[in-house]
């Protein structure tokens, strides 16, 4: 399973890396939501995905078989950040088209004499 | 008293300046500044008795004890001379100052600080004897006279003689610290004295000639030695007070005292000797002949000080040439490093004077142009009288001091003829001719500066104020200097007991034990004509010959190119122009760009260490199962971000990253993180609903400009990181370096922190600070957000004209 998420991952990231690419803002913006699903499950991934039983003591659980708490915790953080940087790269981005007519991020460098 | 701290007083004192120059208004702040050089100048007189018989003072105070960085300060004869060269030229500068520049429209406080802590970084690069804490100070004097030359900073030509004097100084810095570090891993000590007591051994080290070679570029920019010399002239730009002080009596000296003081190190080397040597003499011959090009006064004074500053750097290598002589403190060589020293003091005397006339004449008159100036002599006599006593020592007539170094340098120059190693037999001829051209031109400029100011046709309508007197305060400090310069010609051997001799036995340890053992006698007659008399008694007369015809040969000087002052010009536009061009080159303004060179170099470089260390690795065990549920929820991934990709509607893309989204959540119950799953679940309809909302104010997906190269050179990087990523996935999963801090966590968990969600206990217990920051990350988007949709830009006509 692993080795097919690890290729899962790559697809992800690379479809990600090919959006951010592109000249319209709102595909860069797709973009980095794609690149934080792949970031998150490779944290997953790289700490193994065969836990037998969720991360939450319970009678009769040895402790080898709970999934790895770590990249959990660590993804948990993550989610939340992520969400809070796309909202706000959203919100950039519709004060960007709403002031200066265009999402497209040739015309949006500004000019030589616009410091 | 701590010698250490005495070396900070100016620069502490530094500190009250700003307040006394903004409370203490009326009183002009050069009188507080002037307490500190005064008070240094006689502490450091009372060291002379011990220091004059030979003994030392040191003082240490730790900087960087693991590093065995210290400031240690070592006062020997030489550094007492050049302590008190500092200070009391330093105190005389002060008070000329304090008439020179207004009270009231000068920025006082600036001046006078940058002047103190030039003091400090003075008297720490002739008193350190640490190489590294020296080379502190010696930046030190690069920085504070930057700052002093740009001292009228409005002014185009301050800043760039500036700029100018600070990179060809720091520069020369630069290759000195190199040969600093190299002395230092020779000799594994940064002691200068632990440097000298093992001189033998260091000669034959492969560094050695480096380090000599570096250590004297760093002497020569800062001496203003040919080819460096060329920033002197464009700092005159600086408020004549530090031209007197840095630029001709202290600072470009801290080249010759680098040299004086690496001479017991260095001077077996041969090439330690044609190159201080030669570069002197030719500086000295290069200088005084293109002092007479000059039409400003102080131009005039700046090639002079050029030209001095290479004598007294010949006969510093001419004393380092003693080392090879068996009987050298018996032969006219010992002349040499006597001479060296005698002059200088003479000249920081004359040329401080003539710096002060100069801005005097500025002062008074308005214009510094000799053209424009002359006939002075009737309207400002005093003035007058002390430029000629300077002059005519500057040119080496008696009865002023400048004519006795004047003679023991040329006796200097003749002794190096009779010197047999290193191909001087051949070549040494060439030394005192050089010498004696030098000389001539050096009279001819001495007097070309006195007698076209001061003598000739008086011009009031070219000068921009009616000529006058300078007030007698501004007056004290050049005359002073003046009678000091006769006083000096009459008393050579007293100056020579208590301020010359330690100072020699100093730089020529391998010649005298200590001072009283230097048997140099001085007198302006020696009972019969020597060759060096009749050397001067030809400078007199060719020199006058040649001044008296001045006029009619002046004008050849305009063939003469400047070739060297250009090739700086040229070497600073273009590289300035080139790292325009190149930074031009890659900073297009496109995030696109910036994100193609991070992706690419990423990929390069992860790719790169993945080969280099043969890191890829697949491991077939411990594998998790593979069920139907994950191809399923796998496939609705892969299916939703091909359509992302391919979507041409805002909508359906916004909609399959939805999809994404909540296949990602089921992933996170399948791996058994319900947490996860929770949470993203939440996270992904509210990104959904944000994302319609703002739908409506977004505009259409359009990709009409993105051309097939454009895509498929993107789709190439892109694929770069994907692998990179798959890659890295793999080689995470196989290979784990360390044991996973997890365990501990399973463990302690309820024990420690009382709690079963191990997950959540590690978020809020083990690491309640990440989390604490993460609410941190939300707050300030949260704020970025809020202000995002309240800001209008305001003049929105005419700033978004490309609309």
């Amino acid at each position: 399973m692993e080795i097919i998420m690890s290729v899962v991952i790559g697809f992800l990231f690379m479809a990600a890396v090919y959006l951010m690419l592109s000249k319209s803002l709102i595909r860069i913006i797709i973009g980095t939501g794609l690149l934080s699903h792949g970031a998150h499950l490779l944290l997953l991934t790289m700490g193994g995905l065969g836990g037998e039983a969720p991360p939450v003591v319970a009678d009769g659980v040895s402790v080898s078989d709970y999934a790895d708490p770590l990249p959990q915790a660590l993804i948990l953080t993550a989610i939340v950040i992520s969400f809070a940087v796309t909202s706000f790269f959203l919100v950039v981005a519709y004060r960007a088209y709403q002031e200066l007519g265009t999402d497209n991020m040739e015309l949006l460098k500004g000019t030589e004499d616009h410091e | 008293m701590s010698l250490v701290l005495l070396i900070f007083l100016p620069i502490i004192a530094a500190l009250f300046i700003p307040l006394l120059f903004k409370k203490v208004g009326q009183i002009h702040t050069g009188w507080f500044v002037l307490l500190v050089p005064a008070a240094l100048f006689i502490y450091y007189s009372t060291l002379l008795p011990s220091i004059a018989e030979g003994g030392n003072r040191v003082s240490e105070l730790q900087w960087i004890p693991s590093l065995d960085i210290a400031f240690i300060a070592y006062i020997d004869g030489l550094s007492l001379l050049f302590s008190l060269l500092i200070t009391g030229i330093g105190a005389l500068v002060v008070l000329y100052s304090i008439f020179y520049l207004d009270k009231y429209r000068e920025q006082l406080h600036n001046f006078y600080v940058y002047l103190l802590m030039f003091m400090t970084a003075m008297l720490g690069v002739v008193q350190s004897d640490h190489l590294i804490s020296l080379y502190l100070f010696w930046e030190l004097t690069s920085i504070s006279s930057f700052l002093l030359i740009g001292y009228w900073y409005t002014r185009d030509r301050s800043r760039f003689g500036a700029l100018k004097s600070m990179i060809i100084t720091v520069f020369g810095g630069l290759m000195m610290l190199g040969g600093f570090v190299l002395l230092g891993i020779m000799g594994n000590t940064y002691s200068i004295r632990g440097l000298i007591s093992q001189a033998p051994e260091l000669v034959g080290h492969d560094f050695f000639v480096w380090a000599l070679v570096l250590i004297l570029l760093g002497a020569f920019t800062k001496s203003a030695q040919f080819p460096f010399y060329i920033w002197l002239p464009d700092a005159m730009e600086a408020p004549t007070p530090v031209s007197a002080y840095l630029h001709s009596a202290t600072m470009v000296k801290a080249g010759l005292y680098l040299v004086a003081r690496f001479t017991p190190i260095f001077a077996a080397s041969g090439t330690w000797v044609w190159l201080v040597t030669g570069i002197g003499l030719f500086t000295m011959l290069w200088g005084s002949f293109f002092a007479l090009k000059q039409k400003d006064l102080k131009g005039i004074l700046a090639f002079s000080t050029v030209s001095q500053l290479g004598l007294i750097m010949s006969l510093l290598g001419v004393s380092a040439a003693g080392f090879h002589v068996e009987n050298a403190t018996e032969i006219a060589l010992k002349y040499a490093g006597f001479a060296a020293i005698f002059h200088l003091i003479n000249h920081a005397v004359f040329k401080g004077s003539l710096f002060m006339i100069a801005g005097i004449v500025d002062h008074e008159t308005g214009t510094r142009d000799i053209r424009k100036l002359g006939g002075l002599m009737s309207l400002m006599p005093i003035s007058f009288t002390v430029a000629m006593i300077g002059a005519f020592s500057m040119a080496g007539l008696p009865p002023f001091g400048g004519f006795l170094s004047k003679e023991m340098f040329l006796t200097g120059m003749v002794a190096l003829t009779e010197f047999d190693l290193f191909s001087m037999d051949v070549w040494g001829i060439l030394f005192p001719v050089i010498a004696w051209i030098g000389s001539v031109f050096t009279f001819i400029y001495s007097f070309y500066f006195v007698f076209h100011t001061f003598a000739g046709k008086h011009k009031p309508e070219e000068l921009p104020k009616p000529a006058h007197e300078a007030p007698k305060g501004m007056l004290i400090s050049p005359v002073f200097l003046a009678i000091l310069a006769v006083v000096i010609f009459f008393i050579p051997n007293i100056v020579g007991e208590w301020l010359v001799n330690p100072a020699v036995a100093a730089i020529q340890p391998f010649m005298y034990e200590s001072p009283s053992d230097v048997h140099v006698h001085v007198a302006a007659w020696h009972g019969y004509i020597t060759p060096e008399l009749w050397m001067t008694l030809g400078i007199f007369a060719v020199g006058g010959l040649m001044f008296w015809t001045l006029r009619k040969w002046q004008h050849q000087y305009e063939r003469f190119p400047n070739t060297l002052n250009s090739l700086y010009d040229k070497g600073m536009f273009l590289s300035d122009m080139g790292a325009n061009r190149f930074s031009r080159l890659y900073m297009t303004g496109f995030i696109r760009s910036y994100l193609v060179y991070m992706f690419s170099f990423l990929v390069i470089i992860v790719l790169g260490t993945f080969v280099l260390n043969d890191a890829f690795a697949i491991d077939m065990n411990n594998l998790a199962p593979v069920g139907l549920y994950e191809i399923v929820i796998m496939l609705a991934l892969l299916g939703s971000t091909v359509t992302i990709l391919f979507s041409k509607s805002r909508l359906t893309a916004i909609i399959a990253l939805g999809a994404v989204g909540y296949s990602v959540a089921l992933f996170f119950v399948i791996f058994r993180a319900p947490d996860l799953a929770l949470t993203q679940l939440v996270i992904e309809t509210i990104s959904v609903a944000l994302f319609l909302l703002a739908f409506y104010h977004l505009p259409q997906i359009s990709r009409k400009e993105e051309r097939m190269r454009f895509r498929f050179g993107n789709a190439m990087i892109a694929l770069g990181v994907g692998v990179m990523m798959t890659l890295i996935a793999l080689a995470a999963h196989s290979g784990k370096a360390l044991p996973s801090i997890s365990e501990f966590y399973k463990e302690t968990v309820y024990k420690e922190a009382g709690g079963g969600n191990i997950v959540n206990v590690i978020l809020v217990d083990y690491r309640g600070f990440d989390t604490l920051f993460e609410i941190g990350v939300l707050g300030i988007a949260g704020i970025g957000i809020i202000t995002l949709i309240k800001l209008r830009l305001t003049k929105k006509e005419g700033q978004h004209e490309n609309k």
